[in-house]
């Protein structure tokens, strides 16, 4: 855990001397991840990006699809052709319906030591994180976790960018003489390509050779979680989220019932988890969820850097802070210096009035 | 049985400033504190210790100064502290220190007995990268459970442990061989405060100090910088929007009419969206 952000000049591991047997590594690599029948947006969106990097290098850019059920993996792989993938790298096997860490980084690694990539990108989810760490020891090549960039230097190597030390400041990483080069990244921190229907690729399937009876874990049960807006929230148009400017949990009603009037989801800054006031899974920020919505509406947020850094992909960023020198006026479109907890309840009747009576109208 | 419980001495976060015209942290005077993630992990260690009996092990990699953390952990109950300290460790990433870790864990299973279970909390505040904990377990081949809410049921003499943990969308509950690594979800327990006789023992406590080589480990190629893929080549702080908010007049105003010109310089800044509210409020 010790990425220690420490720019090592002139030592001998930042030359890059890539050994004779990875010089055959090529062609771009994107872990789908598929669970329940569907696919991670986040496995999209780094097609997306994964797409611009093999444009770059003049490679191909692939699928890598998990899953017990050969028939819905090829429908998988289908949406997986239409957001950028050449092709689809499909291990149908009934032992990888469940996602367990030591089948899934067996398989990855077997198919990564056998087709060969020079990139390999996975979404930093809770599966993902789960597998990455595994697999890249395993292959004993470098990863780096939660990238917000990437792109490839002039040396033809993958530049990652991420935030250090709690999103203070940003730091590039390279692997330069290991390969694949291994990067995750959280979902919406990455915009999601546009779709091209209809758009053809191929299909390499894999064989696994798993055996259950090698397998030492066992899943007993799966509850799916209640509460599904949460899971949401990454993903809402609209989001509106209170800080410490709210003073008192009570307060955060204001946010909910303005977030219930707009039809989006709520929020808040990490100083409210750390006082209690709300459950971890509504953090917004670098260390929290990163979002990208349409319009997002900062109650009582001061704007610490982990912050900014999360919500600065949303389209339209309204601020409200007593503080006119807070850091959030910086990203913010438009500003309002006042207390986030008067004005709530009245932009929340504005906008209750203008959406309902122009439903009536419509 | 015997858990061994992974640890990190971090810089309190909340307290980290930037130099603003170098770039760099500016680590003097940062308070440092155990990694908050990692006491849950140590709290859920010592409350199977409490149930079943045996000894916990702290072990942490870092400067000689790490030995605070160790103290702390002491003092909230661990039975013994182990530091891994050498010089040759600077520098490393996720994987040079995995190694380093799980080189200290075979070590500490020679000397006090192979442990059952090999604790970690989620991921650090500093680093981030939730990588050290599957590294451990891979390079250890230990069975891995990563973020786990709840220990369900630990049968020592049948060898297995069922646990729930965070999935995609739900919670797993899974059933393995010990021994294995746990990852712990922070907010999952509330870690306990040490008595007094505890905070007196830490303080006081002798610490096991490991280089490299009391730790057994012979080959120093996989360490620090030279065992590290990844090489960081630049830092620097994210740079803001070029042009500032337009500010809401609100000077002589009352609520209601800086509100409304909220609204119409929304509308005026993004003319889609004033559709988009349209749409969702009707549901669609």
């Amino acid at each position: 855990m010790s990425t220690a952000p420490t720019p090592a000049a002139g030592r001998a591991g930042m030359k890059k001397e890539l050994p004779e047997r990875f010089k055959a590594y090529k062609h771009v690599w994107v872990f789908i991840e598929y669970e329940h029948g569907q696919i991670h947006p986040v496995s999209l969106e780094l097609l997306g990006e994964g797409r611009k990097l093999a444009d770059k290098l003049g490679s191909e850019l692939a699928g890598v699809l998990l899953g017990g059920d050969r028939a819905a993996l090829q429908v998988a792989a289908t949406e997986a052709w239409e957001h950028g993938a050449d092709l689809v790298y499909v291990c149908a096997d009934p032992l990888l319906e469940h996602y367990r860490n030591e089948p899934y980084t067996r398989v990855m690694t077997d198919l990564v030591n056998t087709y060969q990539p020079e990139i390999f990108l996975l979404g930093a989810t809770v599966l993902g994180r789960d597998l990455a760490g595994a697999v890249a020891t395993t292959l004993l090549t470098g990863l780096t976790a939660d990238c917000t960039e990437l792109a490839i230097d002039d040396e033809r190597s993958l530049a990652a960018t991420r935030p250090t030390f709690g999103g203070s400041l940003l730091c590039t990483i390279h692997t330069l003489n290991f390969r694949p080069q291994m990067a995750t990244v959280r979902p919406r921190v990455m915009a999601m390509p546009p779709r091209a229907p209809g758009q053809q690729g191929r299909i390499i399937e894999h064989a696994t050779g798993l055996r259950e009876d090698d397998i030492i874990t066992k899943v007993l049960r799966f509850l799916p979680d209640r509460d599904s807006n949460k899971a949401e929230l990454a993903y809402a148009d609209i989001v509106v989220a209170g800080g410490m400017g709210l003073r008192s949990p009570e307060n955060l009603q204001h946010v909910r019932e303005l977030a219930a009037v707009l039809g989006g989801e709520w929020g808040g800054s990490r100083p409210l988890v750390q006082k209690g006031w709300m459950e971890a899974d509504r953090q917004i920020g670098q260390t929290g969820k990163t979002i990208r919505p349409k319009l997002y509406i900062a109650a009582g947020i001061s704007g610490a850097i982990q912050h900014r850094v999360g919500v600065e992909g949303a389209d339209t960023i309204i601020a409200i802070n007593t503080d006119r020198n807070a850091p959030i006026f910086d990203i913010a479109h438009l500003g309002i210096v006042g207390d986030a907890i008067l004005l709530l309840p009245v932009l929340t009747e504005a906008f209750r009035k203008r959406l309902s009576v122009n439903r009536l109208a419509g | 049985m015997h858990i061994v419980v992974c640890i990190k001495q971090v810089p309190d976060s909340a307290q980290i400033r930037v130099h603003p015209v170098t770039n760099t942290i500016m680590r003097q005077g940062v308070p440092t504190i155990i990694n908050p993630y990692d006491l849950f992990a140590l709290e859920e260690a010592l409350r199977l210790r409490d149930r079943f009996g045996g000894e916990v092990t702290v072990l942490t990699m870092g400067p000689p100064m790490a030995e605070d953390s160790l103290r702390k952990a002491l003092g909230i109950g661990a039975d013994r502290g182990v530091l891994l300290t050498d010089r040759f460790f600077a520098g490393s990433d996720t994987l040079a220190t995995s190694y380093a870790l799980a080189q200290a864990v075979r070590k500490i299973g020679e000397t006090w007995g192979t442990p059952e279970i090999v604790f970690t909390g989620k991921q650090t505040i500093d680093g981030d990268t939730a990588q050290v904990g599957p590294g451990i377990a891979c390079r250890l081949g230990l069975q891995q459970l990563t973020y786990v809410a709840s220990i369900q049921d630990l049968d020592l003499a049948g060898g297995t442990i069922t646990v729930s943990r965070r999935a995609e969308g739900g919670v797993q509950e899974l059933k393995t061989r010990i021994p294995a690594l746990i990852t712990m979800l922070e907010g999952t327990n509330e870690v306990r405060r040490g008595s007094i006789g505890d905070v007196l023992r830490g303080a006081r406590a002798e610490l096991v100090v490991w280089n490299a080589q009391a730790a057994g480990i012979t080959d120093m190629t996989n360490c620090g910088l030279r065992g590290s893929p990844t090489v960081v080549k630049r830092v620097f702080a994210p740079k803001g929007r070029a042009t500032k908010a337009i500010q809401i007049d609100t000077k002589d105003r009352d609520n209601e009419a800086i509100v409304e010109d909220l609204i119409a310089r929304l509308y005026a800044v993004q003319p889609s969206l004033e559709d988009d509210l349209l749409r969702m409020a009707a549901g669609y």
